[in-house]
């Protein structure tokens, strides 16, 4: 296991330079680029501004130079100064964003697991029944719907109309000045739509691919021999056949890793939710290059990691995995 | 929206701008019982903006943004007043010499940094100092490199002499004026801590910045103009326009620009307006059509004439912003010193496009209508940025209409960067809609002139007329406003004659403001120019938790 380990996170490092290395030629190949967001439309900004401000942030320098550049801060994990005006370190920029990302991340896929595991369990077991259609209907509808245009019905019912919720941010004007307990019901009564907008437009996949699973596995005989022997329905359902079917989903949770971190941009631009999505999105529009590269080579790391720990979880589930693999 | 607070006239000059997005109607929180409409301090303003701020010397940033957001702390040499004339602000008064060579500024005297060291000439000196230094990242130096020398002879005088009069440098010291004493010590101002936490000696005294979240400001009681009502100020950054909307509709935003839509359909409603007070006025922008003046369809005089002819500009007026806009006639805003009211004009009239296309050699011939002149048909494309509906909108407007004339335009939409480096800079385009900010100075050498048409400048369309260019330069180069204002009406007279763009129109400027706010005069500026004088009266004040 532990060879299998070593060989899989030694094989990661050169992916992870070949991954930056393609990012960093795209990003340098979109049009336009750092210095136009202040210079272009703009009379007072001269040819020699232009060019100072590239001598600034180095980027008067081949690509080549500028990737080993990168490459040799990244190796001590300096993620270098963002080219924004406010000059920040990156991975200063990047930090202050995850608690608010992996928050309603973590919030919204346990949402999901709680409700999709039990809904494609139950769907499974009582195939084409009304509950079954409903359900399918349900979560195909949370699936195709844009989330957009559900989360400003949603604000508009709860947030102008009714009152009950605010609209968007994460804390009320007034945050600073509750108690402990009203601060938590403050930060709560802001994460309601957003998290429930991520969950419900995310249900789909989980509970169908509980279903299908759940399907799967109460063919096999193993659960036919249990129904044999007489055990109630209850016990076959849970002990044996949602054990098995629970696994495959194991894989989910470990590809899903990433996206804790990920953010979504349309979703934290609504809610105006100061998240990984709008910080990427912002360094993309604004060609900042530092930014982006960081982020990319976090989330480059966080796939290669989730694989991994995917991997391992499998393996550790179903030893037949392991010794084909490490063998 | 965004929108700068203070225009102290950061020489932000010619900005693209952008209009807005949509949503719905609703209700607001019923104020309290009638209270007396007396000035009380107190209470706080929260508005929304699209974008957060990068940093907060003006010098060092270039959104509109972050230079609202320095407004409130910082102040310039001069600033534009209601009518959009200059005055003095931190300056008290300025002498122009004979020559026009040297500008005298007497400072205001007891006038403090926000930490409480006096502010003195040494001062504006460093600032100045700090805009032509090379190790400042800095896109507004043009201005001050024009200075030969700058000295201040005592702490309440400061004297820039130039090596020619050069009537926009007037303007240019409305750049914030920085405090030595905070940033003496840092070669970069842009990495120096008061770019995140500044100290000015403005009416508001910086207090939080969350990035991407919200920025907050509360009052500074010494203030040299006197203490401003409101005593604070929060900036949310709501990234979404529907949202923003929805915000301000619930009483979590007090004051956003609105977009024609909302204005006309989704805010005249009774719930609406017993919350809200709905402003108009012009905005100091227009939107255009312009051409590439070397492209052979474009070179003849007449068939740029016709095209104004057959551009039906009310109906774009009427279709994409509701009727919220005026006729462009041409670079200077209605209402400004600067603009001629009597330039020749391009009614709607078809007949007439076509007459002059005739004359230029077009004719229909063939069968599908469209006209033809030496084996090419009239067919070309006009660019636009993708993700503006106004621009897209106005593009199938014009479509239509040059479609009657016998003409067929194509229409491209293209993402900005890819706009600007891939098209424009390139010159690879046939026609383009884009728009133009007014600022305050009329000075547009760099638009106009025949010198500005390099791939980085901005005569993107390659006009080029000598008496323009000898009339820029008499412009720029002399501060008396006769004089001025006869060469710019000039310039208005053979832009219109001309039509190297179809000026389309000046859109309004839509703010809704909270009705517990009082004080707000709108004018020619806008309505924020006296934003200090705004408040709330006690009775009716909404946020009291904060220590005011």
């Amino acid at each position: 296991m532990l060879r299998y380990l070593v060989r899989r996170v030694l094989i990661s490092v050169p992916l992870l330079i070949g991954i930056s290395l393609i990012t960093f030629g795209v990003i340098n190949m979109a049009p336009g680029g750092p210095i136009g967001i202040s210079a272009d439309l703009n009379p007072k900004a001269t040819a020699e501004y232009r060019e100072r401000l590239k001598a600034y942030y180095g980027l008067d320098q081949p690509l080549y130079i500028q990737y080993g550049r990168w490459l040799k801060k990244m190796a001590v994990l300096d993620f270098g100064d963002s080219f924004s005006p406010d000059g920040r370190k990156v991975w200063d920029k990047i930090r202050e964003r995850i608690p608010v990302t992996l928050g309603i991340n973590i919030l919204s896929m346990t949402l999901i697991f709680l409700v999709a595991v039990p809904l494609g369990i139950y769907s499974a077991v009582r195939k084409g029944s009304v509950f079954d259609r409903v359900t399918t209907v349900t979560v195909f509808t949370g699936f195709a719907i844009p989330s957009y245009w559900l989360a400003l019905l949603l604000m508009i019912l709860f947030g102008v109309k009714l009152g009950w919720l605010p609209i968007s941010g994460l804390v009320s004007m007034e945050h600073d000045s509750l108690t402990l307990a009203g601060r938590l019901l403050d930060r709560a009564r802001h994460l309601v739509l957003p998290v429930f907008i991520a969950g419900f437009t995310g249900l789909a996949g989980i509970s169908r691919y509980m279903r299908s699973n759940m399907l799967e596995v109460i063919r096999q005989d193993y659960v036919a021999t249990a129904r044999a022997k007489g055990l109630p329905e209850r016990k076959v359902v849970f002990r044996h056949a949602v054990r098995n079917a629970l696994l495959p989903v194991i894989t989910i949770l470990g590809l899903s890793v990433p996206e804790l971190l990920g953010g979504a941009v349309i979703f934290e631009t609504i809610f105006a939710i100061p998240g990984m999505g709008q910080l990427f999105f912002q360094g993309v529009m604004s060609r900042d290059y530092p930014l982006v590269m960081g982020m990319l080579t976090i989330g480059a790391f966080l796939t290669l990691l989730g694989n991994i720990l995917a991997d391992v979880g499998y393996a550790m589930a179903d030893p037949r995995i392991k010794t084909e693999r490490a063998g | 929206m965004s929108r700068r607070p203070f225009p102290r006239l950061v020489p932000l000059a010619l900005v693209l701008f952008a209009l807005a997005a949509a949503c719905d109607r609703g209700k607001e929180r019923p104020e309290a019982g009638a209270t007396s409409d007396v000035p009380a301090y107190g209470d706080a303003l929260v508005e929304g903006s699209i974008a957060d701020i990068s940093g907060f010397l003006a010098a060092v940033t270039s959104d509109s943004a972050s230079h609202g957001a320095a407004g409130y702390v910082f102040n310039g040499l001069v600033r534009y007043d209601k009518d959009l004339k200059l005055e003095g602000d931190l300056a008290e008064s300025w002498e122009v010499s004979p020559d026009g060579r040297k500008i005298t500024f007497r400072l205001r005297k007891g006038v403090k940094w926000q930490d409480g060291a006096p502010f003195t000439s040494e001062d504006v000196l460093f600032t100045y100092r700090k805009m032509v230094d090379p190790k400042t990242p800095t896109a507004y130096g043009e201005d001050f490199k024009q200075v030969t020398r700058a000295y201040a002879p005592d702490p309440h005088t400061f004297v820039a002499e130039y090596e020619r009069p050069f009537a926009p440098a007037l303007a240019s010291w409305g750049m914030h004026i920085l405090p030595k004493h905070l940033l003496e010590a840092y070669p970069d101002i842009s990495k120096s801590p008061l770019n995140k936490r500044p100290v000015g000696t403005g009416p508001y005294r910086f207090t939080e910045w969350k990035t991407a979240e919200k920025t907050v400001f509360d009052v500074y009681p010494d203030y040299y103009e006197g203490r401003p009502y409101i005593s604070r100020v929060v900036t949310r950054v709501i990234p979404d326009l529907a949202t923003m909307f929805l915000e301000l509709k619930s009483g979590g935003l007090d004051l956003m620009n609105l977009t024609p839509l909302q204005y006309k359909r989704q805010t005249d409603t009774k719930e609406f307006r017993k919350s809200f007070t709905k402003y108009r006025y012009l905005a100091s922008a227009y939107t255009y059509l312009g051409f590439r003046l070397g492209h052979p369809f474009f070179k003849d005089r007449r068939v740029r004439q016709a095209i104004a002819h057959a551009a039906n500009k009310q109906q774009v007026i009427d279709g994409v912003l509701l009727g919220l806009g005026q006729e462009a006639t041409g670079p200077y805003k209605p209402g400004t010193w600067a603009h001629n009211p009597n330039v020749k004009r391009y009614p709607y009239d078809p007949e007439e496009a076509k007459a002059l296309l005739v004359e230029a050699g077009w004719k229909e011939k063939d069968k599908d209508g469209i006209l033809v002149k030496d084996g090419r048909r009239f067919e070309f494309e006009v660019l636009t940025n993708a993700g503006n509906k106004g621009r897209e909108q106005t593009a199938a407007i014009l479509q239509q209409n040059l479609d009657a004339v016998g003409i067929k335009m194509g229409i491209r939409t293209v993402e900005w960067a890819a706009f600007i480096n891939e098209f424009v800079k390139k010159r690879k385009f046939d026609a383009l809609i884009l728009g133009w900010t007014i600022t305050p100075d009329p000075d547009q050498y760099d638009i106009w002139h025949s010198s500005k048409t390099g791939p980085d400048e901005l005569n993107h369309i390659g006009y080029a007329n000598a008496e323009v260019d000898r009339l820029l330069e008499e412009g720029r180069r002399t501060f008396d406003v006769e004089k001025r204002k006869k060469a710019y009406f000039r310039i208005q007279e053979i832009l219109a004659e001309e039509q190297p763009i179809v000026f389309l129109y000046y859109p309004d400027a839509l703010p809704a403001v909270h009705k517990r706010i009082r004080g707000i005069v709108p004018a020619p500026a806008g309505i924020t120019y006296n934003f200090i004088k705004w408040y709330v009266p006690k009775g009716e004040q909404r946020y009291t938790t904060f220590q005011q």
